[in-house]
């Protein structure tokens, strides 16, 4: 049960993550928490939610980094570096560490669609699997002794109670940006595929060897903050006025 | 990574009971000594200590027993497996020595394997994690089992001291392996030192393209189950002492006692309380060392995880 598919599954279901595009309004991590809170397992609790130290598993987070290009410059008092909101949640590797270590069956990749779960009545919460993972996708659930994570909302993608517009995961559903993708990354011709084709959709830690099925597309290259610069001095210059403008500059110099 | 209690007291008890177990099914000490009798109880009982202590960290530990299913993937499993199965000819050798005052070789031999093998899996366990680079290495097995014997040889030379058998070949035996295990172990420190990190805050976020990547902001101000977990930082000056203790602890200070009983064994003394108590000394003083040891092991290690969290 614990070993990975053995041929690569065909159909990869995932998401596409466009980091141009995220404003890290964390809509996704509040909508991912509300959605799975009551739906499949058991419920993501939180510890000591009105306390000092609130803590409590959420299967879907956003990080803030700044990302300084080599040699950037500092213009005034504004760096060239540029800050990236970051989603983060369950990549569904193709090789999947947490799968392979699980010792009770509990963690499972499935053949045909590649989504990688937890069967809660199996887990015995040792936590392993979160440390095989390098990307943090795992989070006990204190409450529940059992191991939580993106289910890639297994029970809305196949829910046919819901209507189709609504047929994906809540962090896609609720992305006020736009920012967020979901589709079978197996498939050449899904958009979703097409758009990391486009965009060069990169892997998250390829070094780790998990081939994660999850894309990253990275924020488009951005004018230097130099060629603005430029066109403040440009400012300083009104010989190019005319008409009224050229009207108005001479008056106000006279004055 | 977070040194859990309940892991590190596991790791060093059964490591050291079944590196007893190990010496004690090749029949180098009297089976017809009382020692050697409390020798085999004490083997069954740091196991079984060690186990229990383990599952004091699972979340459910009433299924428990759902983790000798995944033997064909996971170390865990295998382990779970093998340390059940080594309870076999363990208990029937302890039976043989405590009831009958005999030593049987095959079932001793076969328990010896089994203890071992046991140590291997678990050792597997944080070898197989390439999150962890510091683990990641075929020193991290090296060291378990040299340290899991060279326990084992030390408490089989204080029973053996205090009961009889081939007491001189198994403190020979205590020497040899406590350098050796210190060898791997500084060989293992020498490669964590040296670590060129695997993955990074750039390979993390795949923004390395654009530039310098640093956190800005973690997703949430408290600190969550994975900070808990795998964000335990120690601070250097710390872990430097921590090692020499544990040096000195768990490989100096017995290695000295036990040279000194070795060399008035071979002067023509006999294997008086002195020894015994020495060689008790020895022991106490490794087992301290170790917890040090383990407790070091995972608070000194790096998981990738801390690349989203700045650490």
């Amino acid at each position: 049960m614990t070993s990975l598919p053995a041929l690569p599954t065909a159909k990869k279901l995932g998401l596409v993550i466009d980091l141009d595009v995220c404003v890290g309004c964390h809509a996704c991590v509040v909508n991912c928490k509300e959605w799975n809170t009551g739906g499949y397992g058991a419920a993501l609790s939180d510890q000591r939610p009105y306390g000092a130290d609130v803590s409590g598993a959420w299967l879907n987070r956003v990080h803030s980094f700044e990302v300084m290009p080599e040699g950037g410059e500092i213009i005034g008092e504004v760096g060239e570096a540029r800050i990236v909101h970051f989603p983060k949640s369950c990549l569904h590797c193709a090789d999947a560490p947490c799968v392979t270590v699980c010792p009770t069956g509990a963690s499972y990749k499935r053949t045909e669609d590649g989504i990688v779960l937890v069967d809660e009545e199996k887990c015995i919460g040792c936590g392993l699997c979160a440390w095989s993972c390098p990307y943090g996708a795992r989070e006990m659930d204190l409450a529940a002794g059992v191991m939580k994570k993106c289910t890639l909302c297994i029970d809305r993608i196949y829910n046919e109670t819901l209507e189709e517009v609504d047929r994906q995961p809540a962090c896609v559903r609720t992305c006020p940006a736009n920012a967020r993708h979901f589709g079978d990354l197996g498939d050449p011709s899904s958009s979703v595929s097409i758009m990391v084709a486009e965009r060069g959709g990169i892997d998250l830690m390829p070094e780790q060897g998990t081939r994660p099925v999850n894309k990253y597309l990275p924020p488009r290259p951005r004018t230097p903050l130099a060629e603005s610069a430029h066109q403040l001095a440009k400012g300083e210059d009104t010989s190019g006025a005319t008409g009224f403008f050229a009207w108005l500059d001479g008056m106000l110099d006279r004055i | 990574m977070h040194p859990a209690a309940s892991i590190i007291a596991f790791t060093v008890l059964s490591g050291v009971g079944y590196g007893l177990a190990a010496v004690l099914g090749l029949g180098l000490l009297d089976p017809t000594a009382i020692a050697t009798k409390v020798a085999h109880i004490s083997a069954l009982a740091l196991i079984s200590v060690g186990l229990l202590s383990s599952t004091l960290h699972l979340g459910n530990p009433q299924r428990a027993w759902r983790a000798f299913s995944q033997w064909r993937s996971s170390w865990l499993s295998r382990e779970g497996g093998l340390s059940v199965l080594a309870f076999l000819p363990l208990i029937v050798s302890a039976w043989f020595c405590v009831i009958e005052g005999r030593y049987l070789a095959p079932i001793g031999l076969v328990g010896s394997v089994l203890s071992l093998a046991t140590v291997f899996c678990t050792s597997m366990i944080y070898t197989s994690l390439k999150s962890v680079q510091a683990w990641h290495t075929r020193l991290t097995p090296v060291c378990y089992l040299l340290f899991a014997l060279a326990g084992g040889t030390l408490l089989g030379g204080m029973f053996g001291a205090a009961g009889g058998g081939s007491v001189t070949v198994v403190l020979v035996f205590a020497l040899v392996l406590l350098i050796a295990a210190w060898a791997a172990k500084i060989a293992w420190l020498r490669n964590l030192d040296s670590l060129n990190p695997l993955s990074t805050p750039e390979s993390a976020t795949g923004l390395g393209a654009i530039g310098r990547v640093r956190l800005f902001e973690r997703p949430h101000v408290t600190e969550n189950y994975l900070t808990n977990e795998m964000g335990f930082r120690v601070a250097r000056k710390h872990s430097a002492k921590l090692r020499k203790l544990a040096l000195l602890l768990g490989g100096l200070l017995p290695g000295a006692l036990v040279f000194l009983v070795l060399a008035a064994l071979l002067a023509g003394a006999g294997t008086g309380a002195t020894a015994v108590l020495a060689l008790a000394a020895a022991v106490f003083s490794h087992i301290v060392g170790m917890l040090s040891e383990r407790w070091l092991f995972f608070a000194e290690a790096r998981h990738a995880v801390m690349n989203y969290y700045g650490g």
